[in-house]
């Protein structure tokens, strides 16, 4: 076993949170406030990210990223976390790796540009009828003369009004298995302002502001067959070939932010004096730090151990479900915890504290909830046994 | 030209110091340690000169322990062409003196005969500014120290030092060491790409015995003391109540 981090590995989470602390950490307090990241800033931001190599750097050097191995494009996500989503996700993007799937065609159109900071991507599979259950999508893309055409409705859609086109899943039709027939998922590119295709504001909620969310329409929406990302039928692998990681990227974030959580906690527990002495002093405090330190050192090995199994090709999904439950559960946790250290304070929008509590909550839901989880874990140990 | 960057490994500055229990200096067990931020602004003059098309090469240059192989791979990240790391010490608490380090500096120059030493004014452990001035005065070359500004022009560097009162330029024959202020630039990210690289580039490693220089230190730490705590502070109500207060203190 070798727990130690390599030059470069330090190096790229150095320079990633000196980024994230002198670039993004000066705007949260607006885009808090104001829930709008505004497009001169994302510009502006984005220049920067680009000049320190950081934009897109998830992405192979073949296309124009960083060519990072999983353990550090994870130690670079995990720095990236730290900030407000938006900042981060929009001024610093990773493009989906779903569009490394794409023909030579799709990728000179979609792929490309992202990289280049000109377009941004959206992913949309969830529906409001479909979450956890994504086969029970009601979403058609039905063959008609050559072309598909598209009904139906997503919603959740993230930074879907930011974006100049979604990769959209919709069912294409049924298949009979031995549990009974199951839903064809296809996987489409969908450009705005394709006539059918509208894109309308979502939901305002507690976590991530100034990320928006929001609701995609398809009304005999036309597309034609080159459309298709992957095969006819095939969505659901593409999504299980080129989306497994997702799960360990939410990890990672989760661990930047807890990891600021908790140095706050720290940092004001041996800062700040009640009864005569620092309440780090009390073991009602000491003792919630040494727990929040624990767990979270272990939510990071199990994000380290499935960095580094996905790139040996031996991860399996409970150990990206493990990495994913604990790392938001501890997030969540920690987040609470640091909030009761620092009473009152602790929900001021002065501090960072309040706004990582209420993003932590999304966390034990999107990519899979904690429920789903565990249910892909405890499915891995009962089939080694006919379970 | 060629440009000769020394850059020193020091505790990151964001760091909260510890002295050590016996007071013989800083505690470095385990503590977070990056380049000295002086250093990294002369490591991006010299990449910007390159840039400009003014240097050729740049070559950093770090004494210390085994582990300042990092602080060269950042210098390398940053956008120099390759490093030479001095083993001169085993231990972390070791701090090889200015003398020491110059001494070795001058071999440095000798073998890569630069036309411009760019070094940091000083170090943020010790402080001694020292290092390029003892340089100078080993080679016999001009010096132009606190820069905020370097102006190559063929033989001669045009430089502004940040001195007590405001600004002077002075200009310098070339060769010359320049040790740079906080104002000069402002150092770049490692970019990603760079990082890689520099896994690629190279760094040759010697010893201090290998330029024949004793760093034996000279200077005894008699004791190293923590800065006295600050006094809590007092919220007055008005500007008549701070006066008659500051009064009461007699410092107005």
């Amino acid at each position: 076993m070798h727990f130690a981090l390599t030059e470069e590995q330090q190096m790229i989470a150095d320079t990633t949170r000196a980024f994230v602390e002198n670039e993004l950490y000066p705007h949260e307090a607006e885009i808090e406030r104001s829930g709008h990241l505004p497009m001169e800033l994302i510009r502006e931001l984005q220049a920067k990210a680009m000049a320190a190599g950081l934009y897109a750097a998830n992405m192979p050097e073949a296309v124009g990223g960083a060519g990072l191995d999983s353990l550090s494009w994870l130690l670079y996500e995990k720095e990236l976390g730290r900030a407000n989503y938006a900042l981060h996700w929009t001024c610093v993007a990773r493009p989906s790796n779903i569009l490394l799937a794409g023909t030579d065609e799709q990728k000179e159109k979609y792929l490309f540009p992202c990289i280049r900071g000109e377009t941004w991507d959206c992913l949309a599979m969830t529906e409001p009828g479909a979450g956890s259950d994504l086969r029970g999508m009601k979403a058609t893309a039905r063959f008609d003369g050559g072309d598909f055409v598209l009904n139906g409705t997503k919603h959740f859609i993230s930074h879907a009004d930011i974006a100049d086109f979604a990769i959209v899943f919709m069912a294409t039709g049924e298949e009979e298995t031995p549990r009974g027939p199951k839903k064809l998922i296809t996987a489409f590119f969908v450009d705005k302002g394709t006539p059918g295709f509208t894109v309308r504001d979502g939901y305002r909620n507690v976590s991530h502001r100034g990320y928006t969310n929001s609701v995609l329409d398809f009304d005999d929406c036309r597309l034609p067959k080159s459309a298709v990302l992957g095969e006819v039928h095939k969505g659901f692998q593409v999504a299980n070939d080129w989306l497994g990681a997702t799960r360990l990227q939410v990890a990672a974030t989760c661990l930047g932010r807890a990891d600021r959580a908790l140095s706050h906690a720290i940092a004001y527990a041996a800062e700040r004096r009640q009864f005569g002495q620092q309440i780090g002093k009390f073991q009602g405090v000491s003792f919630k730090l040494a727990d929040m330190a624990m767990e979270l050192k272990a939510a990071n090995l199990l994000t380290w151990d499935a960095a580094w199994k996905f790139d040996q090709g031996t991860v399996t999904e409970a150990d990206m479900s493990m990495a994913k439950l604990k790392a938001t559960e501890v997030l969540a946790m920690i987040a609470d915890e640091a909030i009761q250290i620092h009473g009152g304070m602790g929900l001021m929008d002065e501090l960072p504290l309040e706004r990582i509590w209420r993003d932590a909550r999304v966390e034990r839901i999107w990519e899979g909830t904690s429920e789903i989880q565990r249910h892909i874990i405890s499915r891995e140990l009962l089939r080694a046994v006919g379970g | 030209m060629k440009v000769l960057v020394p850059v020193k490994r020091v505790i990151d500055y964001n760091v909260k110091v510890r002295v050590k229990a016996d007071g013989s200096g800083v505690d470095l067990a385990n503590v977070k340690m990056s380049m000295n931020p002086f250093d990294e602004i002369a490591v991006e003059e010299a990449i910007r000169l390159k840039e400009a098309g003014k240097a050729e090469e740049v070559v950093a240059v770090s004494i210390g322990v085994k582990q300042a192989q990092e602080t060269l791979r950042t210098a390398l990240a940053m956008g120099a062409d390759r490093a030479i790391l001095v083993v001169a010490a085993d231990d972390v608490h070791t701090d090889i003196e200015p003398l020491a380090v110059a001494k070795i500096l001058a071999k440095v120059v000798e073998e890569e005969q630069p036309g411009l030493v760019l070094a940091g004014k000083q170090a943020i452990d010790n402080d001694m500014n020292a290092t390029g001035q003892m340089l100078s005065a080993l080679l016999g070359w001009s010096q132009a120290t606190f820069a905020s500004d370097v102006d190559i022009e063929g033989d001669s560097a045009k430089v502004t030092r940040e001195v007590d009162g405001g600004l002077q330029t002075i200009s310098v024959k070339m060769p010359t060491i320049v040790t740079v202020d906080l104002r000069l630039n402002e150092p770049r990210y490692a970019s990603l790409p760079n990082i890689m690289k520099a896994k690629k580039k190279p760094l040759d490693e010697k010893t201090a015995a290998d330029y024949g220089v004793d760093v034996t230190p000279r200077l005894e730490i008699v004791k190293t003391d923590e800065p006295e705590a600050r006094q809590a502070g007092e919220i007055v109500p008005d500007v008549d109540t701070l006066v008659a207060k500051l009064k009461e203190k007699g410092v107005v």
